[in-house]
Order: structure tokens, then C-alpha cells, then sequence
């Protein structure tokens, strides 16, 4: 089916265009008063970890927890290991499949619950890796919040197989990432 | 620290597994005994009565590496690694923390980080993950190596196949549970992948925990209790002879040295001795262990006894009698398993045992008992060794560090 692989490459472009637009504008709001527990207090992260890879893509997981009164919302992310990075869904689109997509409004993490970045749904992407990420490497990551508040934290990479859905957004379709480049205007 | 919280928090949800599996592997009325159970108390403590002891942790991190002066698990695996070429320290400190954080996760009932199978980690079953260093490691950081960290010198007896010999790196994954060791072998060896190539993997068994009394001594597949004459955690005698070693680079303080031998025993051909003649190779009785000149396992053998027409009643070439040195710093401490593989030809069995040994000084304590053995010992007609590898075993490391950060 011609609209798997037709729609990946326009989803990313779209939301990179998005993303940046987005970026701009986080980075031009004027911090919040710092007479209020900021946001990324309240935050923290278990179990990061990013897909070790070579070169081009890959993405950061982890679990993400807010044991604060409000919910936060991570508006954006920036990292040394990447020059472009998403904030990413996975949704079942009109056909049925699993498509990647940047997430509107970006992660909302409940007051008191949790926000799970995980292979085959919700993940930081990394768009254009600067460097080989090699297994052990750490990455820093901040995160950017609705509040204007930034969280830091670092990232192991690990070798890993799966993951794949980051790239493709169908499980079904075995083709990795470079193919995908190649190729990826029709099937 | 908030990684206790997290820690906490994971222990309480593999709890609630553990019961959830306990509970829906018994009976209908049990479960509601346990549902009962459950309302009042701490939910480790009833899953580890429930579950017979396999919710037990070993603690990872500590001054010596675990696995060593635990109490023997029943299943083991242990895999050596060959590195790749283009691995340097830089890369091994990248390795290390890997597996070294995984392995602390895995020995207290967590899945390994990015765990493709996490329900499977929930059973620890006091594993534990212990890793080992060959020259091939050492050789790529700037430490020394120590001097017996290198192939054992040719025995007569031995036959070594190239399948089991030496290595750069060693994992001994060890536990009361094969599923976990299996798993725990899985999440480890995925770590290495970047880095290394399996060299090779041999599994070991021991009896099932609760089946026979905590503490008796192992019997190898000959029938023989076999370990009785040990190093004994915990002594003045264990802390000089493995984890002592003056002489040992900086980097081994707190570590050791280890020896696998793989032995083969030629259990159809032991099937053609009778039981004297079974007795009388090693110097024991097969009913408990006693030296053939007492009654209990733990009587020391009387070397002097003779019998009425005058020979000893411990033979000279006896095992007993030929691994017992005069110098009391040539001993080591045991940890064997035994292997079952698979027959070929006319054979019906391809058994032995995972001779493993911890001792600070390979050259000065394991050598020179493997001599005397090899010049006599009436138990190699049956016994021989197919495998040989040495490892340094590097101290513990503490919860921000890795395993070898004293050496890369």
C-alpha cells in the first residue's frame, strides 16, 4: 500500500517544520515567576534511554513523573546528540496502521501520575543525529515545560532491535531507516 | 535519592506480580488464603513464604563482586566473550556501564533498562552476575596484568578442545531459576553485541533449593559428595587465599582470580567400577563423604591408616590424598557445577563437571594441586579435562560506579 511509506517522510517534514516554529516561539516567552514552584521541580525521569545507532535517527525513552499539584506539559526538546528532535506519538491512523506523528500540544504528564516513553508509542525522536550514538554513551536532554522551566536529564544508549515503529510507523513493513530515505517517495 | 524511591517502587510492583502469579498457579481456596494474607502484611514477606525463597535478592554492589561467597545457586551460565578489534578502554568503560547497570537491576528482581522481556526479570531467585577479565581485556587499558592471568600450563591429562578454552571477558550468571538465568544470560549478552562476540556458553546444575538441607555439600554426577574440603566464606583463611593476593596489580584489590575447568567424566566406563573401587579412587565413601578411614563427611582423613595385611586404607593414588598439599597456601576456594550434554555415537552420556575455583594467586594455589593431580590420581582413568580458562575477577564497585572502573 503506496500511502506507508508516501506518509512518513510528510509527516516528518510537516512536523519538523512544526517543531521549529514551536521552538521559536518557547525560546522567545519570558520565563515564569519564579514566585511559583516551577514546573521542572516537580518532574523527574526513570529508566531514560536512547537507541544507540550510527548515524541519522533514533529515540529517547523513559518515564516520565510529576508528583506536582498541576499537570505539566513538555512543550519541546533539544538535545547535543541531535540537531532536529521531536516530540512523538504513535497512532493508529484511518487504514489501521501504526503511524509516528508529532504530538499536538506535546506530553502532558498528570499531577500525581505518570507519561511512559516507550517503543511503539509515545518517544523523543532524534532527527539528525550529530555523532555516532554509541551503546554506553550518555546524551543530555532537556526538556523544555509549559511553564517555561527546563528539565535536564541524561540518557545511556543501549543497542536495541526494535524500535523500529520510530522510523517506519508499521510494524508489518521491514525496511530500515536508510532504505527508507532512499525509497521513500513510493513502493 | 530519588532512585531508592524508584527502586521501592518497582520492588513493590514485582511483588504484586510475584503474588499475582503465585495466586493464580494455586488452588481456589489457597488464593483466598493468600488474598487474606495479603490485607495484613508486607507483601514481601508473604510472596517469599509463597514462593519458597525465590523473591530472595543478593545484594549487587559491595566491596567483592556477589556470586562468590553466595551460597551456590542451583543453575549457572557462564559465557565467555571475545572482544572486538576496535575495543579500548574508552569503549570497555562504555560496555561496563551497561552491563553493569543491568546486571544490578536484574539480581534485585528489575527488568534490565529497555527490557524486551520485563515479566520474565520478576523472579530473582538470588541471582547474581559476576564478571570476570581475561589477558585480552587487560592488555587494552593501562593496568598491569597480573602474572598468572594467562592459559594454565599443559597437564598430560588434558585433552583441551579449542570450544571452551580462555576469553576476554567473563559473565557468570547464576541463580536458583533457569528461566531467570536464561533471561538474565539474554539481557546481557544483547548488551554486548557492540562489543563482543560469544566465544562461548556452558550451563551447570546443582539440586533444586529446598530439596535437600541448605548446606550439604554437592554431588557430582559420579555419585560423589564432592567439596567437602573447602574454603569457608567469611574466614581469616578465605580473605587471604581469594581475597588476598599482595602481590596482585592495585586494581585487583578486592578481586581475585578464577579458574573453569571443564572435566569430562566418563560415566560408562565408571559404570564398569564397582563401589569399593569407586571408593577407593577418590578416598571417600559414596554414602556420605567420609573419608574412608571415619564416619562423618567432615572427619579428617587419617593418611597413616592401614589395613590389617598392611596397605593404606586411603590409597596413595586416591583424590583425596593427592589434591591435599603440606603447604596450606595451596588451596582454593570451590564452586563447581555439573554439566549433562547431549550423547553422540554409542556413548549414552557426555557429563562432567564446571570445575570453578576462586583463589587470589592462580600460579601459587591452583598449579601446584593440578600438578599433583596430574602426575597420579587414580580418578583421572575416568576423568579428563576438555576445557580450561582463567579470568582476574575484579572487586564490586558501588551504585555510581561500574564493574572494572579500578582498572578503565
Amino acid at each position: 500500500m503506496n500511502t506507508r511509506t508516501l506518509s512518513l517522510p510528510k509527516t516528518i517534514l510537516l512536523a519538523a517544520a512544526t517543531l521549529l516554529i514551536a521552538t521559536g516561539c518557547a525560546s522567545a516567552e519570558p520565563a515564569a515567576p519564579s514566585a511559583v514552584a516551577k514546573e521542572s521541580e516537580s518532574l523527574s525521569i526513570s529508566d531514560s534511554w536512547v537507541k544507540a545507532a550510527d548515524e541519522g535517527m533514533s529515540a529517547a525513552f523513559g518515564l516520565l513523573e510529576n508528583n506536582g499539584p498541576t499537570d505539566i506539559t513538555v512543550v519541546s526538546a533539544t538535545t547535543p546528540a541531535s540537531s532536529m528532535i521531536e516530540l512523538h506519538e504513535t497512532v493508529e491512523n484511518d487504514a489501521g496502521e501504526m503511524m509516528m506523528q508529532a504530538k499536538d500540544g506535546g506530553f502532558v504528564i498528570p499531577s500525581g501520575g505518570s507519561y511512559e516513553l516507550a517503543p511503539g508509542g509515545n518517544h523523543i525522536m532524534l532527527m539528525g543525529l550529530t555523532a555516532p550514538l554509541k551503546a554506553g554513551d550518555e546524551s543530555t536532554f532537556t526538556l523544555t515545560l509549559s511553564d517555561g522551566s527546563v528539565f535536564e536529564f541524561t540518557a545511556p544508549a543501549k543497542d536495541y532491535s526494535g524500535a523500529n515503529e520510530t522510523y517506519e510507523g508499521d510494524a508489518d513493513m521491514e525496511m530500515d531507516m536508510d532504505a527508507e530515505t532512499e525509497t521513500g517517495t513510493d513502493n | 535519592m530519588t532512585d531508592d524511591q524508584q527502586n521501592a517502587d518497582r520492588r513493590l510492583s514485582r511483588r504484586h506480580l510475584l503474588l499475582g502469579g503465585a495466586a493464580a498457579g494455586l488452588g481456589a481456596a489457597a488464593s483466598v488464603g493468600i488474598a487474606h494474607a495479603v490485607t495484613g502484611a508486607d507483601p514481601a514477606v508473604v510472596a517469599d513464604s509463597v514462593l519458597g525463597g525465590f523473591a530472595t535478592v543478593v545484594p549487587f554492589y559491595g566491596a567483592h563482586q556477589a556470586g562468590i561467597e553466595t551460597v551456590p545457586q542451583a543453575h549457572v551460565t557462564f559465557v565467555a566473550l571475545d572482544l572486538l578489534a576496535s575495543v579500548d578502554a574508552a569503549a570497555l568503560r562504555r560496555m561496563m556501564r551497561i552491563l553493569t547497570g543491568d546486571a544490578a537491576r536484574l539480581t534485585q528482581g528489575q527488568s534490565a533498562l529497555a527490557d524486551s522481556e520485563p515479566e520474565l526479570a520478576v523472579v530473582p531467585a538470588r541471582l547474581t552476575v559476576t564478571f570476570g577479565f581475561g589477558p585480552g581485556l587487560v592488555a587494552r587499558t593501562s593496568g598491569a596484568t597480573p602474572s598468572w592471568l594467562r592459559p594454565l600450563p599443559a597437564f598430560t591429562v588434558d585433552r583441551l578442545d579449542g570450544a571452551w578454552n580462555d576469553g576476554d571477558l567473563l559473565l557468570q550468571i547464576a541463580a536458583d531459576d533457569p528461566l531467570t538465568v536464561a533471561h538474565a544470560t539474554r539481557m546481557l549478552l544483547k548488551d554486548t553485541r557492540s562489543f563482543a562476540t560469544v566465544r562461548w556458553a556452558q550451563t551447570g546444575f546443582r539440586r533444586s533449593p529446598g530439596s535437600e538441607k541448605p548446606g550439604t555439600t554437592m554431588r557430582n554426577l559420579f555419585g560423589q559428595v564432592d567439596g567437602t574440603v573447602n574454603l569457608v566464606p567469611g574466614t581469616a583463611d578465605f580473605e587471604k587465599l581469594v581475597w588476598g593476593g599482595a602481590a596482585n596489580p592495585g586494581w585487583l584489590a578486592g578481586g581475585t582470580g578464577f579458574v573453569l575447568r571443564r572435566i569430562a567424566m566418563n560415566l560408562d566406563k565408571w559404570d564398569e567400577l564397582d563401589r569399593g573401587g569407586r571408593e577407593s579412587s577418590v578416598g571417600r565413601t559414596l554414602a556420605v563423604g567420609a573419608p574412608l578411614t571415619g564416619v562423618n563427611e567432615r572427619d579428617e582423613p587419617d593418611f597413616e591408616a592401614t589395613t590389617p595385611i598392611g596397605f593404606p586404607v586411603i590409597p596413595e593414588y586416591s583424590h583425596i590424598r593427592r589434591a591435599r598439599s603440606e603447604n596450606t597456601n595451596e588451596r582454593i576456594f570451590r564452586r563447581g557445577y555439573n554439566y549433562d550434554g547431549q550423547p553422540s555415537g554409542a556413548s549414552v552420556s557426555n557429563s562432567g563437571l564446571l570445575f570453578a575455583s576462586f583463589q587470589s594467586d592462580v600460579d601459587a594455589q591452583f598449579v601446584p594441586i593440578q600438578k599433583r593431580l596430574d602426575d597420579l590420581d587414580l580418578l583421572n582413568e575416568w576423568i579428563t579435562p576438555i576445557g580450561s580458562a582463567v579470568f582476574a575477577i575484579p572487586p564490586g564497585c558501588t551504585s555510581t560506579g561500574y564493574i572494572g572502573d579500578t582498572l578503565f
